[in-house]
Parts: structure tokens; sequence; C-alpha cells
């Protein structure tokens, strides 16, 4: 299987020379096609950076990123957006659905804005709402959802463009435990079922044990990583517990 | 210390602070120039009459500026309101951080402070400027010379800003301390993270509060228009009004729910681009919005219609005089008077040029073209009586008219004079045939009826019938408008001495010059205080005080117009400005998701664009419409003073309303874009 994702010697500095913070400090990993990644780290290991440098939202201050073939560090202005639109899918913590919109408009909106025409838009958008079963909740305002629709809303509106990657930060973040699991489901649906490729940020060993790999960070710098391989999840989570462990119980609230 | 952080709170809001900058500056800018007309106004060289308009002017300008000022006043609370709204996050970090609620209030004032100074500065300063070129205007529309330019600035129109803007901005400090005083810290922290919850009105009440409201509002037209005859009575023009104004607030609540029903159900536009949050953005404000934007569509419909009629009515106005006063001078007098002193019964039995000679006023050497005529009335003969058997009708059609006054009646010989000094057609009668000469349209038409029913008019025995089945157009007494409601011409043989009521006597000045003419105009003023004319009642009326007159009023009307109109179209557009900012500031999350998604800067700039567009031409759009039935009423209305051509008069406000109202669009525009940016 080919990359997807290939992050090479990535480093990201804030601040001025004379106080200067690492927030990325050499990381280099790759992503395969079909691939579910959950990348963890403690608040302020640079997880939620390399993500935004991931997802073209933040520069990188050196180092390369590459989307398939293209070069993102090298995209600028409508290339990035046109990019953005056509090759990524976001999944935020806090949903970012448009309370404007009804469900069924915000995931129509990132079809939209890809000039695609309304019968065609309809006909995705029915497809997509019924493999994540958010039929009941498609002509509803986002007010009106639970936090898990929300999620789920936002999780149809990331895989309808067809993205090469869905990008997901914290996406369990505000949810509880019972949606939280719901949304993991549908996201392991979209892995295997429709072959997406998924990379997620979070902090909960939970979220991070439905992933296939988990690279886990610590101050800018990739500390280890572990596959799943071809146990259960059970085991994978007390892999990552382990590992957590190791980190020094910087990630307290992994449970 | 508190004074430096207000500075950089101005500083750092300035993007929300520009258009309330703007709009104070403006205010104070228009206050300034139109209290200064006065002093403008001493330095033309205008005749005695068109001074005494002036006085009148500045005296109204005055009130209105009370007026103005309570309309600002409102207009700046509204807006430092709505700039304090959105900075309470700001107040709540002071208020846990341990700041007391005095404190913040000083800060307040602080900015009140230095936003009133510095706009009063900028405003007094451009307002100066521009009174400048008004002088030109002044002198322009009471047709003086601007023999003496100079540079003018007025130190009470100056000290009046001051003190009506100071007065005001202390209430707006007011406002702003009773505001922070009543507020809860929990209110302030949380009140950016409230979500307005979107409701879908229903469609079928949506279409039939919309098809109400359009057939309420097309009766409202109707009634102005084609049927305006009804209206006749004051408050019967009350109804139109209403009708409008409430049609107007169903039109805008009923509108903003279906115009997304209908763009919904077409698929392919609704989910082209960013057209779906473009309507939802806009629905979810014109819900709320429905009170403002209705306010709004009507400010903006009487700024068009006050404006588009004030400018067309002072060269109606003075249009009219070139064929309404055809001589120099007129002189009434009431012949046969038995009541009164004696030296007034006296009189009254002589002729006009007589009663002058016997004053000491040669006529032979002041006055040329000399003619005296007689008017007839009998207490017999009242409008009642001429309409005849078209009276029940009429009373019913028209209850407000007096029907009971006396007729005044021309011997035809006499009319043909006048007629041929006027310029109008003269008349030829049968022995037994009458003519009624009217200029007031609506008059004429009313007597037109009874002349097509044939009415008869007997008068001291004899009985005629009219000539023509509508009146002639033509008029006897000289006056700044078209107001002949009705002269009635017969057979020189049809009246005789014993119903004599007036003389009127026609002349000009026997001189060529305008100074000259003036000379022997103010002689005759001078009349009143001789000793044989000063018991004599003698109404004049003379070219040079009807135009001064006419002027005079028709500028005045203007310039009040088009002061009125200016601030209503400032309100309005600050207003929708304002809104429209803090609803990009709200929307600042939405746009940066939409950005997250990979939308192009293009297409979130033109989705802004179309909603700020939207936003400010749907009021205007509706305003306009109104507008052309309410400049058909004005025209009508205002018909006494002659139809001009209202062609000129509305592209001057279409482009009054291009650079106000377009100006605050385009710095909505700009300035949302920037906020949106980061």
């Amino acid at each position: 299987m080919k990359d997807i994702l290939t992050v090479k010697e990535i480093e990201k500095y804030y601040g001025t020379k004379s106080s200067l913070t690492k927030a990325i400090d050499d990381i280099s990993f790759s992503v395969k096609e079909g691939e579910f990644i959950a990348i963890m780290g403690a608040s302020g290991s640079g997880k939620t950076t390399l993500l935004n440098c991931i997802s073209t939202i933040d520069k990188v201050t050196s180092g390369h990123i590459y989307v398939g073939e293209t070069d993102i560090t090298k995209l600028k202005g409508n290339d990035l957006n046109k990019f953005r639109r056509e090759e990524l899918g976001f999944i935020f913590q806090d949903f970012n659905l448009l309370d404007t919109l009804t469900a069924y408009e915000n995931i129509a909106l990132a079809l939209s804005i890809q000039n695609v025409n309304a019968s065609e838009i309809e006909r995705r958008v029915k497809k997509i709402v019924s493999d994540l079963d958010i039929n009941s909740v498609i002509n509803k305002y986002p007010y009106q959802m639970s936090g898990g629709q929300k999620q789920r809303v936002a999780s149809a509106r990331a895989i309808i463009t067809n993205p090469k990657l869905i990008l997901a930060d914290e996406p369990t973040g505000a949810l509880d435990s019972k949606s939280s699991k719901k949304l993991l489901e549908s996201f392991n649906y979209l892995n295997k079922e429709k072959n997406a490729t998924i990379l997620m940020v979070t902090h909960d060993a939970f979220t991070a044990s439905y992933a296939s790999r988990v690279i886990f960070i610590k101050d800018g710098k990739v500390f280890s990583e572990i596959n799943k391989g071809s146990g259960t999840r059970k085991e994978f989570f007390d892999k990552i517990i382990d590992v957590v462990t190791l980190l020094g119980g910087d990630v307290n609230d992994a449970l | 210390m508190l004074c430096k952080l207000s500075l950089k709170n101005i500083r750092k809001s300035f993007k929300d602070y520009a258009i309330y900058f703007f709009t104070l500056i403006l205010g104070v800018c228009i206050f300034y120039v139109f209290n200064a007309l006065e002093s403008q106004t001493v330095m033309i060289n205008v005749s005695l009459s068109t001074q005494k308009i002036i006085e009148l002017m500045n005296y109204m300008m005055n009130a209105v500026s009370v007026f103005v000022s309570f309309i600002l006043g409102f207009l700046i609370i509204y807006a430092s309101r709505f700039l304090i709204k959105r900075r309470n996050k700001e107040f709540g970090i002071y208020l846990t951080l341990g700041m007391g609620k005095r404190k913040i209030s000083k800060i307040l004032l602080f900015e009140t402070i230095f936003i009133g100074v510095i706009s009063l500065v900028v405003g007094l300063t451009l307002g100066v400027v521009i009174s400048q070129f008004m002088s030109l205007l002044v002198a322009n529309m009471f047709e003086a010379d601007l023999t003496n330019f100079k540079f003018i600035f007025s130190e009470s129109a100056c000290i009046k800003t001051l003190i009506y803007f100071g007065i005001i901005y202390l209430v707006v400090a007011i406002f702003n301390v009773v505001n922070v005083s009543k507020c809860k810290l929990i209110d302030l922290i949380q009140s950016s993270k409230r979500q307005e919850e979107v409701k879908m009105k229903n469609p079928i009440l949506c279409t039939l509060v919309f098809v109400v409201a359009s057939i309420m509002l097309g009766y409202a037209y109707y009634l102005v228009t084609a049927g305006a005859s009804i209206l006749d009575e004051m408050v019967m023009i009350l109804i139109p009004i209403s009708l409008g104004t409430v049609s107007t607030f169903l039109i805008v609540w009923s509108l903003s729910g279906l115009i997304l029903r209908i763009v919904m159900s077409v698929k392919n536009l609704y989910y082209k681009g960013l057209n779906s949050f473009v309507l939802r953005q806009i629905s979810s404000k014109i819900n709320t919005t429905v009170m403002s934007m209705g306010v709004i569509c009507l400010m903006l419909f009487v700024t068009i219609c006050v404006l588009s009629s004030a400018l067309s009515l002072k060269n109606s106005m003075t249009q009219n005089l070139l064929t309404l006063v055809p001589v120099d001078i007129q002189l009434v007098k009431t012949l046969d008077r038995n009541e009164g002193s004696q030296i007034l019964i006296d009189d009254s039995k002589i002729s006009i040029v007589d009663t002058l000679e016997k004053g000491g006023f040669s006529t032979s050497d002041y006055l040329k073209d000399i003619l005296e005529v007689t008017v007839y009335m009998t207490n017999d003969i009242i409008v009642e009586t001429t309409l005849g058997s078209y009276y029940n009708e009429a009373k019913v059609k028209y209850p407000m008219l007096t029907y009971s006054s006396v007729e005044s009646f021309i011997k035809v010989s006499d009319y043909n004079k006048v007629a041929k000094i006027y310029g109008n057609d003269e008349i030829s009668l049968s022995d037994d045939e009458y003519v009624i000469v009217a200029d007031f349209e609506n008059w004429a038409n009313i007597r037109n009826e009874a002349l097509k029913l044939g009415t008869t008019i007997n008068i001291l025995g004899g009985e005629y019938k009219p000539k023509y089945q509508e009146c002639v157009n033509g008029y006897l007494y000289m006056s700044g408008s078209h107001i002949n409601t009705g002269i009635i011409v017969v057979p020189d043989s049809a009246l005789d001495d014993s119903i004599r009521e007036e003389s009127i006597l026609f002349a000009n000045y026997n001189a060529d010059s305008d100074e000259d003419k003036e000379r022997i105009e103010n002689m005759i003023l001078d009349l009143d205080k001789n000793d044989y004319i000063s018991n004599i009642e003698l109404d004049a009326s003379s070219k040079i005080s009807i135009y001064g007159a006419s002027v005079g009023l028709g500028a005045c009307v203007t310039f009040i117009g088009i002061y009125l109109g200016i601030i209503f179209l400032i309100s309005s557009a600050a207003i929708l400005a304002l809104k429209e900012l803090s609803e990009s500031s709200d929307n600042k999350e939405r746009y940066k998701m939409l950005r997250k998604l990979g939308t192009d800067e293009k297409m979130i700039n033109r989705a802004l664009f179309k909603q700020t567009a939207i936003f400010f031409g749907f009021p205007l759009l509706l305003a306009i419409i109104h507008s052309v039935f309410g400049i058909i009423f004005c025209d009508y209305i205002l018909s006494v003073f002659g139809n001009e051509k209202l062609l000129a008069s509305i592209v001057m406000t279409a482009l009054i309303l291009l650079v106000i109202y377009g100006g605050y669009f385009v710095i909505t525009y700009t300035v949302s874009k920037n906020i949106i940016k980061d």
C-alpha cells in the first residue's frame, strides 16, 4: 500500500530568537492508505500543532509534509484552500457545525463549495447519512442535537468529499463515554468499509485504542509508537496504558 | 491609568467604532452646517419680504434642530449601547480581576469624552468647510447675488452644536454608567456563548400574512394615487399611512420566512457555493430584526419622499410665478361699505385710483397700464347654489370643502381686459350664458361636474346656462400659486351696481430698472402711514413681494427637507451598518470554519458581499416601491404649487442616497471583511 501522508523532519518554532519555544522538534512518520492512526500526548506535547501543520492551518518552520505526491508546505493561497477542501476532511473537538444550518445543509456545504450540483449532493448526502445512522437528525439544527449526533454529522461532512485523509482533533473530547463509543465505531466503519485514512489526535487512551497504530509524542518529539497488530481492542488498550504509564503519568486523565 | 486603558480600548476596537465615529462626525457636521445657515443668509442681498421668510426659516431651523437632536441622540445612544454590548466580555474580565463597577464606569466616561471631543473637532472642522459651499447654495436658492463671498464661521451655530452634542454625550455617558451598574458578572462572561434558536416560520402562515399585507399595501397605494380624491379629510390620510406602516412590518416579517423557503425549494440555487450559508445567515438575522428593518424601511421611504418633493418644490414654486404674477401691483378695495368710520364709507364709493390720488400718490407719475375692474357678489349665491344638483354628491365625496362661501362675479368685458394683460384667453358670451374661470385643479374638477349637468345660475332675475362643460383656465387675483377656486364670468347686462363688492386695480410701475421699481413699491408700502390712506383698507399684492415670498418659502422648505432627509438617511444607514458589523464579529467563528473547510477567500468575500447587499438592499427596495406611490401623492398634494417635472429632483435624491447610503454600505462591507479576516 502506498503512503498517503509523509511527515519529514518537520520543526515548528514559536516566538523570537531570544525566547524560542519548540512546539515540534524534528518529527517524521508516514501513514499508509487505509490506516487509522492515533497521536497521543499530554497537553502541550505538540500534538495539536502537528495536526494544524498537517491540516495546513499552520505552517511548519522547516521540513516537509507530503499528502500523496503534493508537498503541502509549498502550497499557497487558493491552492491551499483547494487542497483543503478536496483532499482533507476535518473533525473538531467542538464539532464546528454552522449553527444556522441544518445537519443536512452542513453536510451538503462541504460539497457545494466544490461546486457539485444539487442532485449529486442529494444522492451523496443520503448515502452517507444512512451509513452513519444519522437519518433521524438530518433536518435538525445543531442546537437540537446531542453532542454525539453533532460529531457524527461532522464526520459525515468530513467524509462526504472522499478526502485522501481525515483529520480528527480530539473528536471525543466533548462527548460522554456512550457517544464516544458510537462515534469511534463510526470511525471504524469509515476506516474498514470506506477505506478512509484517519489521523486522530487524542489524549484519551480509550479513544486511541480504536486506532490501528498509536504514535506517542512528548515535548515535540516522537516518544514511541505501537501497533495494534492482530490483538483485540482490549489488549491494545492495555498496551497503550503501559506506554502512558511509561510517559510518566503525563496523560493523567487516560481513563 | 484608566485614561490610558480607555484610549487603548478605542484604538483596539477601532474597527467596531469606525461606523460610530463616521456617524458622529456626519451628525455634528450636518448639524453645524444647517444651523450656520442663519449667518449665511445675513450676507446675501434680498428684498424685505424674502428677509421675513428667512427669519421664519431660521426660526423653523431652530425648532427642527431640536427634533433632529432627539433623533441623533437616540441614534448615538443606540450605537453606543451596541458597542458596549460587544465589549461585555472585556468588562467581565475587569470585574473578575477585581476592578469595581465605578472604575469601569470611569473608563466608559473617559471613552465617551475622548470620542466626543474627537468627533466634535473633526465634525465641526468639516462642517465649517462644507458650510462655505452652502453659501453658494443659499444665494442660489434665494435668487440673490453673492456679491461679497467671504469665509464665514458661525459662532452661534458652533456653540449650539457644542451644547446639543454635549448634552447628547452626557446622556450617553449616563446610559453607559447605568448599564454597567445593572449588569451581572455571569451575564458579562457568558454573553458570547448564548446561541440564538433558529426558528422556521410556518410557510402557510407566512404566505397568508404576505398576501394580506400585499392587499393592504395595494389598497394604501390605491388610496394615495387613483383614489386620492377620497382623502380630503385630514383624518382620512391616516388610513393609508397606518395601512402602509402595518403592512410594511408584515411584509418584512413574512418575506423573511418566505424567501428562504422559496430559495430552498430551488435546490440548484440553494446548494450552490455558499448560498445556503448566506441565506441562513440573513434569515436568522431578519427573524430577530423585523422591527428595525421595518423602521428603517419606513425611514428611507420618508427620506426619499421628503428629499424629492423638497428639491422640486422650490423649482415649481418659482416656475409658476412667471405666469402667475404678470403685473407689478394689484390693489383690492371693498366697495359700498355701510359700516365703519365715515371716511371709510365715503371712500368705498370711489375708485382706487381716486383713493390713491386723494392720498397724494400720483398714479400717472408712478403707474402705467392702469386697469380697474369691479367684482360683484351677492349673499344669495354661494358655491352650494352654483353646484346645483351636483352639490349633494360633492358634499358626500368631499366633505371637508366649504360650500357656503359667496361666489364672485365679473362682467365679461372686464374679464377680457384682465385676460388680455394676463395673457389668458378672452371669452365671448351670449346673453344667457356664463363661464367659470378657475385654476385650482381640484376645485375646477368639482365645478366641471356641475357644468356638465348644465347647472343654471339665477342672478338678479336673469337665468344663465353654462357655455362650456368645463372651467376656463384663468384667475383674477395675483398669488404665488394656482389657488383660484372659481370666478363666474357673466354678460355685462347680468350685473348692476347694487351688488358691487370689490374694485381691483392692476398696474405696472412706471420704471425700467429694478431699483426704481423697488422705490415705487416702497412708496406704495409707505402709503400705510399716509394721513388719508391709513384709514382705508387697501390690499396690495405686488410682483416683488409675491416673488420674494415664494422664492423664500420654496428655499425654506427645501432646506428643511434636505436637513431632515439627510438626518433620517444617516440614522437608518447607521443602524443597518452597526447591526451588520456586529453580525460580522459574531460570525467570525463561522467564517473561520468555512475557511477550515477550504472555502476560497473569494467565495467568502462574495458571500459577505451578498449578505451585506441583501441586508442593505431589502429595506431600500421596499422603500423605493413605497416611494413611487408616495411621490405621486406628494406631487398631488403639492399640485397647488404647480406640477413641475420631478425627474431632476428624483435624480438628486438618488444621488444623495447613493453617496450616503452607498457610503455606509461600502464602509460596512470593507470593515466586515476585515473583521472576518482575523
